[in-house]
């Protein structure tokens, strides 16, 4: 953002604080982040940087607590719980969730503004709510404390962002595209499966995605609907921070880190090609 | 969980015979007829069997402590009688324990014996149901209205702080070239796909009183070595760590709305006489409202129900109502107090949404 000349001086002092307000934002955000990736490393069982951190020497450093996260028990089952319960919420909610945005993105739905925000409120409605809401739920219906129980939690909550995504890149769906598929034979299916799905795949992947790292991210849900048995990756995690801090985790929000930086590619590159496929910009 | 929150059949469950007996019971300055105890006898002597007298008695301690002791202690002795005697019952339960002599507590029997009762809503805002109707409880056991004073307070400041740090970084984002503009959205997108138990912990190792930021402090000698500071388990800790964590929800919506404003009504402005503060104020602020109403409702409605950080790095005075239901429903069992706080979060933040969807649309909520 270059200045024109006739800026005042006042204004060019003032836009120099404004860059650092904004540079300390940045900051803020991301130091937080970054800092904990050279601190798994750390040799020492401490949460800070040691004397021979700072000056890089060699002992300063180790890979211990990844060692201690791929060898412990604990925390390989928890692991173990967490793929597997994400990937089936996953695709429980892609499957409901693109259904559900294709139909509501039909004109002649009914009390559409009323079931969409029925369908987003996982999203906004407090954690805890619809945790304390599932166990009272759950422990009438059988479900409490066990695997199919978890796995369908979790999929109501990975809903509400599969229909935001896929509803999006419906928004420049041609609906002649199903008409032409119908005026030249194919049946409401195969129009949908073959039309309609490869256009708005980007949104329904991207959607899926959300719903994987919510699935993948969740404590409450588990802590009150789950058994020991199902004791996941951020259950884990969130026992640890409470209880006995290990610097493992360090070494497990590292991962972590790298899987969501990974995600976000995935993301940002899908949302690019769908805009490039509907054309919405160059 | 609305149902739970005014559910309280136990007493009529558990003691079926004594209600019924109890119920003929109107003269309450004296003490209810033999008939009353020889039912509960009977009563007792099954909940005994089945083991529910017990749960009967902690049910009733949430609204007048000791009575659990009672209940326990009476189930010892009740189990040995011979029910079939028909011999003075009345005598025998005062020689148990003189609360069942005690005209207050068989008041409160009758009270809690309706299937439905407004008693845990009252207890969620401090009140209490006594036998005299509904009063306020005392000074020092008033706690829920309390924290949910805290957690609104907390909240709001939550919302502001975002919206001070993300109005300009949406600002910035939004006025640069498209290139330059997706870079630094990474740098907001990525704590947003980032774990929120990372970002939590990255916060917990932070603020340690041995961790990174009190070790600068003392190196650059702004503290001393002995006098770290406090910055977490506090509210302080509760507010960075939370400030952080929603700090993308706020930038995203703002920068969509202000992708959206022509840089020529500025410049119009400006070419109209305007000097830059005018024009920002008159002009462009007007325009990002939309964003900001957006950013600072979702912010809300998110803070107020956030359970995990201010659990882990909130300590005891940076709490939120959340922590109480989740205590109430996992430690001490009270779950109907649990779900009666959870209706009334879940209360206000129905109507948020409901505010929230007038004004922006919940179709119009976009991610990344």
């Amino acid at each position: 953002m270059a200045l024109p000349v006739y800026t005042s001086r006042l204004f060019r002092a003032w836009d120099i604080i404004f860059k650092c307000i904004c540079t300390f934002v940045f900051f803020f955000l991301i130091a937080p982040i970054i800092v904990i990736i050279p601190l798994s490393f750390n040799a020492q069982d401490f949460f800070t940087f040691t004397p021979e951190m700072l000056n890089f020497q060699s002992e300063g450093y180790s890979l211990k607590h990844y060692n201690d996260f791929f060898t412990n028990v604990d925390w390989q089952t928890a692991l173990t719980n967490s793929f597997r319960i994400a990937p089936l919420a996953t695709l429980i909610s892609v499957a409901l969730g693109t259904v559900a945005a294709v139909g509501l993105s039909q004109s002649d739905v009914p009390f559409k503004k009323l079931i969409m925000a029925i369908l987003i409120s996982p999203m906004i409605v407090p954690l805890i709510i619809s945790a304390a809401g599932m166990y009272f739920f759950y422990s009438r219906i059988g479900l409490q404390g066990t695997y199919i129980g978890i796995v369908l939690a979790h999929a109501a909550l990975g809903i509400p962002f599969v229909i935001i995504t896929v509803t999006a890149t419906l928004v420049g769906f041609d609906k002649s595209l199903t008409r032409a598929s119908a005026n030249l034979g194919a049946g409401p299916m195969r129009t949908f499966f073959r039309v309609q799905m490869p256009l708005i795949l980007p949104g329904v992947i991207s959607g899926g995605l959300f719903a994987f790292i919510t699935s993948f991210d969740e404590v409450v849900v588990v802590l009150f609907v789950g058994s020991a048995s199902q004791k996941t990756l951020p259950w884990q995690m969130f026992t640890g921070l409470r209880e006995q801090i290990s610097p493992t985790i360090l070494a497990v929000a590292t991962i972590l880190v790298i899987l969501s930086i990974l995600l976000l590619t995935v993301v940002e590159l899908l949302r690019r090609r769908s805009e490039r496929i509907r054309g919405i910009s160059a | 969980m609305l149902f739970r929150s005014v559910e309280n059949q136990i007493v009529s469950r558990t003691l079926p015979g004594t209600i019924e007996e109890l119920s003929k019971w109107d003269d309450d300055s004296v003490l209810p007829s033999e008939q009353v105890y020889y039912q509960l006898a009977k009563d007792l002597k099954i909940a005994v069997e089945n083991k529910t007298h017990t749960r009967l008695g902690s049910r009733l301690n949430y609204e007048m402590s000791g009575i659990a002791s009672t209940f326990r202690k009476t189930g010892r002795s009740v189990k040995k009688w011979d029910i079939d005697q028909q011999i003075n019952y009345k005598e025998k339960f005062l020689n148990i324990d003189k609360k069942w002599g005690n005209i207050e507590f068989w008041r409160l029997l009758k009270l809690y014996s309706p299937k439905v009762t407004s008693g845990y809503f009252l207890n969620a805002v401090d009140l209490i149901k006594t036998t005299e109707g509904i009063s306020q409880r005392d000074e020092t056991e008033r706690i829920y209205l309390f924290l949910f004073q805290r957690t609104i307070y907390m909240s709001v400041l939550i919302t502001l702080l975002c919206l001070l740090m993300g109005y300009p970084v949406a600002y910035l984002i939004s006025r640069l070239p498209m290139k330059s503009a997706n870079l630094l959205l990474i740098f907001v997108l990525l704590p947003f796909w980032t774990s929120l138990l990372v970002r939590t912990s990255a916060w917990k190792v932070l603020l340690q009183q041995e961790g990174v930021i009190n070790d600068i402090l003392v190196f650059v000698g702004l503290v001393g070595d002995l006098d770290r500071l406090q910055l977490i388990n506090n509210q302080f800790g509760t507010i960075v760590a939370m400030t952080h964590i929603l700090l993308p929800f706020m930038i995203l919506p703002l920068y969509s709305v202000m992708k959206t404003i022509p840089e020529s009504y500025v410049k119009a402005a400006k070419s109209l006489g305007a000097n830059e503060w005018t024009s920002f104020r008159r002009v462009y602020f007007p325009q990002s409202i939309p964003g900001v109403g957006a950013g600072c409702i979702l912010v809300f409605i998110l803070s107020i129900g956030y359970y995990i950080t201010p659990e882990i790095v909130g300590g005891t005075s940076g709490t939120f109502i959340s922590n109480r239901i989740a205590y109430h429903i996992s430690y001490s069992l009270n779950w109907g107090l649990g779900a009666a706080l959870a209706s009334i979060l879940l209360v206000a933040v129905l109507i948020l949404y409901y505010v929230y969807d007038k004004i922006i649309g919940i179709d119009n909520v976009k991610l990344g």
